[in-house]
Parts: structure tokens; C-alpha cells; sequence
């Protein structure tokens, strides 16, 4: 009778269990990753160092609900699918430095912050998906987004959305806010349909042939061709372009970890962040979530190796998020998502 | 419990329940002031005028949808007979076993470019790309009225066809001997009558379409409410969002003040059409030909765009799904989640709601009555407002315990309430508790006065009254708030995600998150398993509807 009873009791307690200030081998993480994905990564770190991982997982806010659960705050570590919401998170304050000799040794400085308020632990390019029937070209840069070739034939999510606004971001960064608000202007009149969905439906509506060429992160395309059955024909019906800047190369973005400035369980926090660029946990990163890894000599996952060479945009990351709020003006001025 | 303790314990629960719904309201106003006016520049050029006229045409459309759709229903199934009709007459109901956000997410797929229509589409007239020919794209706010209108129209067809059922049929009968057309009669005699009815459906629709956030954030629709979403967590301005919030809750109140406006006139309306014990008798007149298949026509399409073809969809995605890719082994501890919170939202707001209303009934004073039905605006608060202006009290209470905790000597014991699922219980029985006092106070209207009066000649105290009278009487109507509060507590989630603690989904987040990476499809099984539980309660509801018996209990 007490055995039928225990699995109910213990949902109870979960349900209403309190989030633990400090707890003994356990560590917080608030992550923008879906729990499901990074579930595999937290395993084998709780394999290897015993440490308990317990998961905050949202798809926007998470900054916030630190800052509104204050001093008291569980939060130990936050992570990140792109360098805007560590940013953001710096700005709301709930973040502090960390000085990691690990983190400084393996990850190059192009992506951390050289403060040490947060540090890079992947990589994706934003790039081109492009019809294989009817676009033949096999290059293309950003810039090119805009020429009047291409009327009717773009699509893209929301301008708002933060791997767009990172690229606007980073097109300022490049060309200054006159040009990119002309280039928005001229990327808004290609499009086929109304900015909506997400990447992968980028794919589906060239594949549909609602237009030829979207814009889409590298590891959408990778996980439809590779794991996700149902979408395999979106993939199959598309290539990977890697565009460039005219005077760069390709747009890139990075998981980011950043320690939460309250973090009750500092010690595991710091072992989870130095772990996470391990060679281990590099190597799922690039095989699970097929991302590019940021430690040297680990090897990218095949789908990935073949889009082609990756030739990373120099422009520092810092210096994009400085324009990641004209950015997000830019978008509302031109009516990008109207 | 002597009578003076009594006393003071009624008139707290009174408070305690006006308190309740008082404390967001403040948060919210608070956070709205310590902004410092900077950020409120860039709102009103670019957000506000987007967001209120997104959610003008939104709820201007549904209102039209749902007013049409539930009234034109509503008068078929009360009016005439047809193949079909007792069928429909509940199946009408089910669309409410649906959250909005889950049929905008299977009408996104249903007509997407590779849903059947569009396949259909394309093989039928040999089109080889989708750029070749015209379709309507679901994420509009065209698609949005489509999608909420067809799920919410029964809160309307509900509501009218209770007061169809109920009406004098005398009235009718006599303009019809007289040489009124059917027409002339709904036009003059029958639609005026229900008039308050249908606008207080109306209302539900609007309301329920202001708290929604994930069918218009999939449908990219930039509602007033989405917007206080995204500038909060997008934008990172908390104050901004509790100003947004504050122009919605302006929307609101003139809602709210609307539909208590027709009540007042529905009240003189009532003793117009006067006592309905002749109900029942009236089946309604039998239509022949086209006109009878017309009629089940009508009410059929509503049933099937509302609920079955997206159940349909649901259905057969979970079992391709499920055989294909297994069943994901979480689902079951996630629906374990939020069965709990759901339960725990039931305890409170019954405890709450009845409470209050049992209470405000013994004070028999004019500001019993007041909190009572202050208490029940919870209900007019979206679920995004809820949570944010519930961080300030949550804060309060959790310093409070820290500095407790430490002033004995101890670490901080971490956040009591924000951190724990009491955050999303608490959030849930504001937001439901309307529905508690609300069947309380309906079931108790209908015990009469005298019945407590002879209780207390008999000597019985407010004890002995509420626990051998009140209670028994209204165990129906508990049960069906009971019911309703579990379902709409289910199907919530802009409370559950904002509020959720750590390692915890519930069934609704969990699909918001399927959802928004794009792959919807593979939560399907728990999008079925929150409609499932829905349908009990949708189908209970019509039973609801049955003509209200007038007289009341005890004065026989």
C-alpha cells in the first residue's frame, strides 16, 4: 500500500518542492536550450563529476526571472543559444566575472567576454538555405540579400526574432545604421510572404515553393537531414549556402555560459562551465546539436563539414551587441514584420 | 467556534478573498510607476499602435464570428427540429475542450504548404509550386479569428441557447397567431430578449481572446497582451510591459463594466418575458426538405472547424507518433504536474470562493457583496498580467522568510513561494476563482432567505447553518466548479510558463515548447491528452444550459 502510494508522494513533493538555495552536489541551470536537447549533455556531466543538474528550461525571460527572484535566486548558471540574451542578461545585472584559467586556455577570446561575465561554448552560422532546383549559384553574400533579383523570392522569420537581430546587429556593425536601414528596406521588398514561423519552416516553404532562398541557422538544417524524419524532404529539397559580408566573412553566433551572480552553488557551477568545454561535451555539441565546437582539434560532425569551409566573420561579438538595439529599431522603422 | 470568533473568521475570509485578486492588481500598478517614462517614447511610436490595432480587429472580428456562429447555433437547436439536432446540441459545446493556442498550431499544419488542403490543392489543378497560386495564410489576423472564433463560439451559443430555451414561448406563439413571420419573430421578439445573454458570451470570447498569448504569438498576431509578454521578457523592460499591461487592463475594466451594465438590463428584460415553466414543452417546429439538412449543415461545420478535424489531426499525429518515435517517458511525470497544480487551484478557489460567498451571505452587508464580486474580476485579468504583477508580493513574502531564516541563524532557505509550485496554485485561483463565487452565489440565490431564518429560530448557529443546510445544497453546484476550475487549469498557459519552478513542465508548456522550435506535431499526444480531460467537462456544461427552473428552493 505505502509502495503504490510513493511514486504520487514524490511527484507531490517535486511539484511543490522548493528551489533549493544551496544544495550539496547539485547545481542550477536556467537554459534557453529546450531541456529535451541538452538533457544528454547534463547527463554525462553528472556521469563523470556526480554533480546533480537541475533545469530551468524557457524559450524567452529567463534573465527576468532572475532578476525578479532577486538575492534568493536559485540560478547558478545560465545558458544561452545566442550571444543577445547573455548580453541582456549582463545589462539586467544577474550575471558575475569569472576567472577561469580552463575557459581562458581553451576558448579563443574572439568568443568570451574579455571581462569573463560569459564565455562561448558553441558555435552556428546563420546562413542561406537555397532551393536546389532553382537556384544554381553556389555563393552568395548578405549584401546580395537585397538586390532586386530576388523579388518574391525570400523568405525569413521574424526581424525581431534574435538570430535576425543579431544579423542586423552585426550589418550595422559593418555598414553603418544609413546602409543597413536601405538594405532592410530592400531585404523586406524580396520577401515572398509576411516575416513568420522559424527556420526550419524557411525550408519547408522553399521546399513548397513559396520562394527559393530563406535564411536559417546551420544545425536546423543538419537536424532535419539527420534526425527529424518527417522534415528529411525539407532538407533534401535545399542547400546550405555559407553568404559572407563583402568585406568579411560569415555570420556567426554562440551558446554562451555565463555565471548567475547570486549562484548558491558556485563550486559545481564553475565545474559544469569548465566542463562544458571539455572535449566530451564539445564532441555531443557537435554530434547532438551540430553546432561548430570551439575547442581546438574537436572534430564537426560530418553534415556540418559539408556545407564547407566556415570562414568566420571577424567582427567581435561585443561589438555586434552594440547594435543590437538599433538594430531591433531599424526592424520596427522599416516595418520589417508587418 | 463561539459567536464572536465566527464573526471575525467570516469577515476575513471576505477580505482575505477581495485581498487575493487586490494584490496582482497593485503589483502591477507599482511596477507601472517605477518606470521612469524613458522607454514609454519608443512604445507609443512603435508598439502601441501596432498592438491596440492588432487587438481592435481581433476581438472586433471574433466578436462577429462568435456572435454569429454561437447565436445563429443557438436558435437552429432551441427553434427547430432537424436530423441530428440532439446530437449537435452537445457536440456544439466540445470546440471549449480546446485551448486556442492548440488549434492555431494544427491549423498552421492543416494548411500549411504541405498540409492536405494545399496538397490537395496542387494535384487537383496541377500546380507544381506554391508561389503558382493563391492561399490564405493562417498566420493573419484573419487566421486568428478563424482559429479562436470557431473555438470559442460555445461560451455565445451556451449563453443564448439558455435564454432561447428559457423564453416565454407564449410571446412568440402569440406574434406568430397574430401573422408574424419566423423571421419577423427572432428579429422582434426572440434575439431582443436574449440580447444580454448573448453579449455577456460575447464578453467570455473577448476575455478569454485577451488572455490568450500562444495562438496569437504563433499566428503573429501583436496583441495588446503579446506585447506585454514581449516587452518584458524580449525587451527586458518590466516597467514598459506593466504600462502595456495597464492600457489592457483599461480594455478590461470597460469590458467588465460593459457586460455588468446589460446584466442591469437584462434583470428588466427577465421579468418582461416572465416565467418559462412551459420550457420544456415547446420542441421547436419541424423543417422539411433542404431546409432541414440546411440546418444540420449549418450546425455541423462549426462542430467539425472547432473540433474534429483538429482532434482529428491531433489523434491520428499522436499514434503515426507514438508507433514511429515511442512515447517520450516524461509525459507521464509532466501530466502529474499538472494534475497537481489543477487539484491544488480546485482546493483553494473552492475553499476561497464558496467560502466568501457563504460568508458574504451571513454579513449580509453592502461591502461583503462588494469584495465578493471584486473577488470575481480575477477572472478579467490575463494570465500575463497575473503573473507579472504577482512578482512584487511573491518577493515581499520570500524576503520575508530569508530574513527570518537568517535572523535565526540560518542560510536563506531559497524561494518559498516564487520558487515552488504555490507561485502557479496561487496564480491559477485568482485568475479562476470568479467561477467558485460565481456558481456560489448562483447556487445559494436559489436557497431561500426563510430557510436560513428558521434555521436560526431552531437555535442553529452560522456553523450549524453552513455545514447542514448550504453545503448539502450546493454540492452540485461545487461539483461543477470543481470541474470547470480543473479543466481551465489544465488547458492554462501563460501562468504555468512565466511561473513554472525548476524541473517542472506541465502538459501545456510542454507543448508551448514543441511548438516554439516548430515542431509542434511531436507533442501531439499531450495536445490530445489536455483536450481528452477537456472534453468531460465541455460536454457536462450543455446540461447547464437546460431552462432554469424558477422557483426556489425551500419556499415550497
Amino acid at each position: 500500500m505505502l509502495n503504490s502510494r510513493a511514486p504520487v508522494l514524490a511527484t507531490i513533493v517535486a511539484a511543490f518542492a522548493v528551489a533549493p538555495a544551496f544544495a550539496q552536489g547539485e547545481v542550477n541551470v536556467y537554459t534557453y536550450r529546450e531541456a529535451k536537447l541538452i538533457a544528454p549533455l547534463f547527463a554525462a556531466f553528472t556521469k563523470t563529476t556526480g554533480v546533480k543538474v537541475n533545469v530551468v528550461s524557457a524559450s524567452s525571460g529567463l534573465e527576468q526571472r532572475i532578476v525578479s527572484e532577486g538575492a534568493n535566486s536559485p540560478a547558478d548558471v545560465l545558458l544561452t543559444v545566442d550571444i543577445a540574451r547573455v548580453q541582456d542578461a549582463l545589462n539586467a545585472g544577474v550575471t558575475q566575472p569569472l576567472k577561469s584559467d580552463v575557459l581562458e586556455k581553451t576558448i579563443p577570446a574572439q568568443y568570451r567576454d574579455p571581462a569573463g561575465n560569459w564565455f562561448g561554448v558553441s558555435m552556428r552560422a546563420r546562413v542561406v538555405y537555397a532551393s536546389k532546383d532553382r537556384v544554381k549559384q553556389d555563393a552568395i553574400t548578405y549584401e546580395d540579400l537585397a538586390d532586386p533579383k530576388w523579388k518574391g523570392k525570400i523568405c525569413i522569420r521574424s526581424g525581431q526574432q534574435i538570430y535576425n537581430n543579431a544579423l542586423f546587429a552585426a550589418f550595422i556593425a559593418h555598414h553603418g545604421e544609413a546602409k543597413t536601414e536601405n538594405w532592410l528596406k530592400g531585404l523586406k521588398a524580396n520577401l515572398a510572404q509576411k516575416p513568420s514561423g522559424g527556420d526550419r519552416e524557411v525550408a519547408r516553404d522553399i521546399a513548397a515553393g513559396k520562394c527559393d532562398i530563406g535564411l536559417g541557422n546551420t544545425y536546423y538544417w543538419a537536424l532535419m537531414q539527420n534526425v527529424e524524419a518527417d522534415r528529411k524532404p525539407w532538407a533534401e529539397a535545399t542547400k546550405v549556402i555559407l553568404p559572407t559580408f563583402k568585406d568579411g566573412g560569415t555570420h556567426i553566433n554562440v551558446s554562451a555560459a555565463a555565471l548567475a551572480r547570486h549562484a548558491p552553488n558556485k563550486a559545481n557551477a564553475v565545474k559544469l562551465m569548465e566542463w562544458l568545454a571539455g572535449e566530451q561535451a564539445q564532441q555531443i555539441y557537435a554530434d547532438m546539436n551540430f553546432e561548430y565546437p570551439l575547442r581546438a582539434g574537436v572534430a564537426l560532425n560530418p553534415t556540418v563539414a559539408s556545407y564547407g569551409a566556415l570562414k568566420p566573420d571577424a567582427m567581435p561579438l561585443v561589438k555586434i551587441m552594440e547594435f543590437k538595439k538599433a538594430a531591433s529599431v531599424l526592424v520596427d522603422k522599416v516595418g520589417f514584420d508587418n | 467556534m463561539n459567536g464572536a470568533s465566527a464573526t471575525v473568521a467570516v469577515r476575513c475570509i471576505v477580505i482575505a478573498a477581495a485581498l487575493f485578486v487586490a494584490a496582482p492588481l497593485a503589483g502591477v500598478l507599482q511596477r507601472a510607476l517605477s518606470g521612469n517614462g524613458e522607454v514609454w517614447g519608443h512604445l507609443v511610436a512603435f508598439v502601441l499602435p501596432v498592438a491596440i490595432a492588432d487587438t481592435a480587429m481581433l476581438l472586433g472580428g471574433l466578436a462577429v464570428v462568435s456572435g454569429v456562429v454561437g447565436v445563429g447555433t443557438a436558435f437552429l437547436v432551441a427553434s427547430f427540429r432537424f436530423p441530428g439536432r440532439s446530437m449537435l446540441a452537445w457536440l456544439l459545446t466540445l470546440p471549449l475542450a480546446f485551448p486556442a493556442y492548440i488549434v492555431a498550431y494544427v491549423y498552421v499544419e492543416v494548411l500549411g504548404p504541405f498540409g492536405p488542403v494545399q496538397s490537395a490543392l496542387r494535384a487537383l489543378f496541377g500546380f507544381r509550386l506554391a508561389s503558382d497560386y493563391w492561399f490564405p495564410n493562417v498566420r493573419s489576423i484573419g487566421g486568428a479569428i478563424f482559429v479562436m472564433g470557431f473555438v470559442l463560439f460555445p461560451y455565445v451559443y451556451l449563453a443564448a441557447l439558455v435564454m432561447f430555451r428559457s423564453q416565454n414561448y407564449a410571446l412568440a406563439e402569440s406574434a406568430r397567431v397574430l401573422g408574424a413571420s419566423p423571421w419577423r419573430v427572432a428579429r422582434d421578439i426572440v434575439l431582443p430578449l436574449a440580447r444580454p445573454a448573448i453579449a455577456a458570451g460575447v464578453m467570455l470570447v473577448l476575455l478569454e481572446a485577451l488572455n490568450d498569448i500562444g495562438a496569437s504569438e504563433y499566428l503573429g498576431v501583436q496583441t495588446l497582451t503579446l506585447s506585454v509578454f514581449v516587452t518584458w521578457l524580449n525587451r527586458g523592460d518590466l516597467a514598459g510591459a506593466a504600462q502595456v499591461a495597464c492600457t489592457l487592463l483599461i480594455v478590461v475594466a470597460v469590458f467588465v463594466w460593459l457586460e455588468r451594465r446589460g446584466r442591469g438590463i437584462g434583470r428588466n428584460m427577465r421579468s418582461f418575458a416572465g416565467h418559462s415553466q412551459q420550457a420544456g414543452a415547446h420542441d421547436g417546429a419541424v423543417l422539411h426538405g433542404w431546409r432541414s439538412w440546411g440546418a444540420t449543415l449549418a450546425c455541423a461545420v462549426p462542430v467539425a472547424l472547432g473540433f474534429l478535424i483538429p482532434f482529428a489531426y491531433l489523434a491520428r499525429e499522436a499514434i503515426v507518433r507514438s508507433l514511429r518515435n515511442g512515447i517520450d517517458a516524461d509525459l507521464l511525470r509532466h501530466a502529474a504536474s499538472t494534475f497537481i497544480y489543477a487539484s491544488g487551484a480546485v482546493s483553494v478557489t473552492l475553499a476561497l470562493g464558496f467560502g466568501a460567498s457563504m460568508a458574504a451571505r451571513l454579513i449580509v452587508r453592502g461591502w461583503a457583496r462588494v469584495c465578493v464580486s471584486f473577488a470575481g474580476l480575477g477572472y478579467a485579468l490575463p494570465g500575463t498580467v497575473l503573473a507579472l504583477g504577482l512578482l512584487t508580493p511573491f518577493a515581499l513574502i520570500d524576503d520575508l522568510f530569508n530574513a527570518v531564516a537568517r535572523a535565526f541563524g540560518g542560510r536563506g532557505v531559497g524561494l518559498i513561494v516564487a520558487g515552488s509550485g504555490a507561485a502557479i496554485v496561487i496564480a491559477l485561483s485568482i485568475r479562476f476563482l470568479a467561477i467558485a463565487t460565481g456558481l456560489a452565489e448562483a447556487g445559494l440565490a436559489r436557497i431561500s432567505a426563510d430557510l436560513d431564518g428558521a434555521a436560526r429560530i431552531a437555535g442553529a448557529g452560522a456553523c450549524t447553518l453552513i455545514a447542514t443546510i448550504h453545503l448539502p445544497l450546493l454540492r452540485p453546484a461545487l461539483a461543477a466548479a470543481a470541474l470547470i476550475v480543473f479543466v481551465d487549469s489544465l488547458k492554462e498557459l501563460s501562468i504555468a510558463l512565466l511561473l513554472r519552478p525548476m524541473n517542472v513542465e506541465t502538459l501545456s508548456t510542454y507543448v508551448y515548447q514543441f511548438a516554439a522550435r516548430g515542431i509542434f506535431e511531436d507533442a501531439a499526444l499531450a495536445a490530445l491528452l489536455i483536450v481528452a480531460i477537456g472534453i468531460v467537462p465541455a460536454m457536462r456544461t450543455v446540461r447547464f444550459a437546460r431552462p432554469v427552473e424558477e422557483g426556489r428552493i425551500g419556499t415550497e
